[in-house]
């Protein structure tokens, strides 16, 4: 039997990244324009972001409840869109700079968008399993992209041979639960008999996700990853899967009869070690991009203070916080991209000095991005961490939040170091201005005032994920 | 017949030896065919969880992850070619172009 028209419809933004993926790849033979490339891979994702909305219309389980459309789903379905968006808007200029081909990096960016939104709209495992892998092998290339860079070379090694380590973590849990449960549906997994197994199972599965969102002890791939692929690729890496992965994370713990209760205390030591690797690591880096990489691993860090919290507010915080972590993530690498120049040669912190007087307006760009990941009020970052603290307060880890809050001490040393580089230190040597073209003004314009906005009117997001009614059913 | 509890040990085993081989051996290649094995070892408990519970959905399972599998494989081996030309070298020890 034929599913009906509107199982598809619940599903039209994944089909659309997917349709145009593939039309990109057959377009590659015959059409030489690079601009003809980005504007059909902008009107694209365009397309699948406004289809999300068609999918919101259509709230319900698709394909035998395999996958379905929810006000998570459809959360994370339109960051991950406008997340595909914003980086294809700001990489025909780097594409063309560094003269790497526009089709198939567009196309495999469509693949990876699909296959984070098929793991945030998952109610499946075996699902789960073909979206995580959808965004990864996709990710294993684009890590590769400069294929003459060595560097390039080297991080998509690493991020291929710990993707598939974690992939086999992953896989192992779901067959433990599959075993000790019978079924692979998230929602029906109830042990069968009381034991151990189902604990293994979601503690492997856990592993494998903590790869996956830079978790430590699980992150040691993510600063070598994140440094040698192209930086609009790491800007996709550091706001899309993460996002997707913890998608999948809070549907297995909001949804999962097993997966309540005692992890409690599993999330807390992981976001405390995570969050001291990611702040104390970035400490001691000279590079930009390495800076901001560690900053991620941080940032993971807060998001699992707010699973350890394991409260409504948390899940809200969740949802809020990878919005606001995805438009200040997106606009800092961005920057980093278009001022690292031919190659990317100048990502140190010292070819930073003196950018205030050469180019203000990026500098002060910049400079809101770094605020807002460090959570200074009138950014989106102040209430994410806000909200944050307030789920840990309300399940009384007062100690937690706490560590929390040394954390975004430390993390102020490296941010502001940043900005004070720009702004009061004075350059070695005389550099030339690089002026942004249009696309690349445009995508750090929608990032800043995402970052504003969502700063100064964090309730509508907070209303909507505060919905009952979340996750489905 | 042989009682199920003997495969899900044998794939623990399976599963061990890649992770122990993952961790210690240096060769690319070598990494990566523990990885395999480590795929197979899911297999072979898919497999054997569901005929343990008479239901199919556990080989479909198995013929997901050998497809997936299989697609990583295409694109870890380019990756290899990749850095076997960039360095002339698979030992991954002298990965270290970025370093802490």
């Amino acid at each position: 039997m034929f599913p009906p028209r509107e199982e598809f419809l619940r599903v039209l933004p994944i089909l659309i990244f997917c349709g145009g993926g593939t039309l990109l790849m057959l377009l590659q033979p015959f059409l030489r324009s690079r601009t003809a490339f980005s504007l059909l891979a902008l009107a694209g994702s365009l397309t699948a972001v406004v289809s999300v909305g068609c999918s919101a219309a259509h709230p319900g389980a698709a394909f035998y409840g395999l996958i379905g459309s929810d006000p998570a789903s459809v959360f994370f379905e339109f960051l991950v869109g406008a997340v595909a968006f914003l980086v294809i808007l700001g990489s025909a200029s780097y594409l063309e700079r560094e003269s790497l081909a526009p089709a198939e990096f567009y196309a495999l960016i469509f693949f990876a968008a699909a296959g984070m939104c098929v793991l945030a709209s998952a109610r499946e495992m075996l699902t789960a399993f073909i979206g995580l892998e959808m965004s990864s092998i996709s990710s294993y290339i684009l890590a590769g992209y400069r294929r003459e860079s060595p560097k390039a070379a080297e991080s998509a090694l690493k991020y291929f041979l710990l993707g598939s380590f974690a992939t086999a973590f992953f896989l192992y849990g779901i067959a433990l639960l599959y075993g000790s449960t019978g079924t692979t549906v998230i929602a029906q997994m109830t042990p069968l008999a009381p034991g151990l197994l189902p604990k293994l199972g979601l503690a492997l599965l856990l592993i494998g996700l903590s790869f996956k969102v830079a978790a430590a002890p699980f992150q040691l791939w993510t600063p070598d990853v994140y440094e040698g692929a192209p930086t609009p690729v790491t800007a996709l890496f550091s706001a899309g899967p993460k996002a997707a992965t913890f998608a999948l994370l809070l549907r297995i713990f909001v949804e999962m009869p097993l997966a309540a209760g005692e992890w409690t205390r599993i999330f807390w030591i992981l976001a405390v070690i995570t969050m001291f690797a990611g702040n104390l690591g970035a400490l001691l880096q000279t590079n930009v991009k390495r800076i901001l990489a560690y900053s991620s691993i941080a940032h993971a860090g807060y998001i699992l203070v707010a699973f350890a919290a394991s409260n409504e507010i948390g899940v809200a915080a969740v949802l809020f916080y990878l919005l606001a972590y995805a438009a200040a993530k997106l606009g800092a690498f961005s920057v980093v991209a278009h001022l690292g120049g031919a190659g990317e040669k100048r990502i140190e912190l010292d070819d930073f000095a003196g950018l205030a007087q050469r180019q203000p307006i990026a500098a002060a760009a910049f400079s809101l991005f770094l605020l807002s990941l460090l959570g200074i009020p009138v950014t989106a970052g102040f209430f994410g961490k806000f909200y944050i603290f307030k789920a840990a307060l309300a399940s009384h880890l007062i100690g937690l939040a706490v560590l929390l809050g040394v954390n975004s001490v430390i993390a102020a040393y490296y941010y502001l170091r940043l900005i004070i580089v720009m702004y009061m230190r004075e350059p070695k040597e005389e550099t030339a201005a690089l002026p942004f073209p249009g696309a690349v003004t445009t995508v750090l314009a929608l990032c800043a005032l995402a970052t504003v906005y969502f700063g100064l009117f964090p309730n509508h997001i907070i209303a909507f994920a505060s919905n009952p009614r979340l996750f489905g059913h | 017949m042989v009682p199920a509890g003997y495969y899900l040990v044998l794939s623990a085993i399976l599963f061990g030896l890649g992770i122990v081989a993952f961790v210690f051996k240096r060769n690319i290649i070598t990494i990566f065919m523990s990885i395999e094995l480590m795929l197979n070892a899911v297999n072979l408990a898919f497999v054997t969880f569901s005929q343990v519970l008479g239901k199919l959905d556990g080989q479909v399972f198995v013929l997901f992850v050998i497809v997936v599998a299989a697609a990583e494989a295409a694109v870890g081996l380019g990756i290899i070619i990749l850095i076997a030309r960039h360095r002339q070298s698979l030992n991954v020890e002298r990965m270290d172009l970025m370093k802490f």
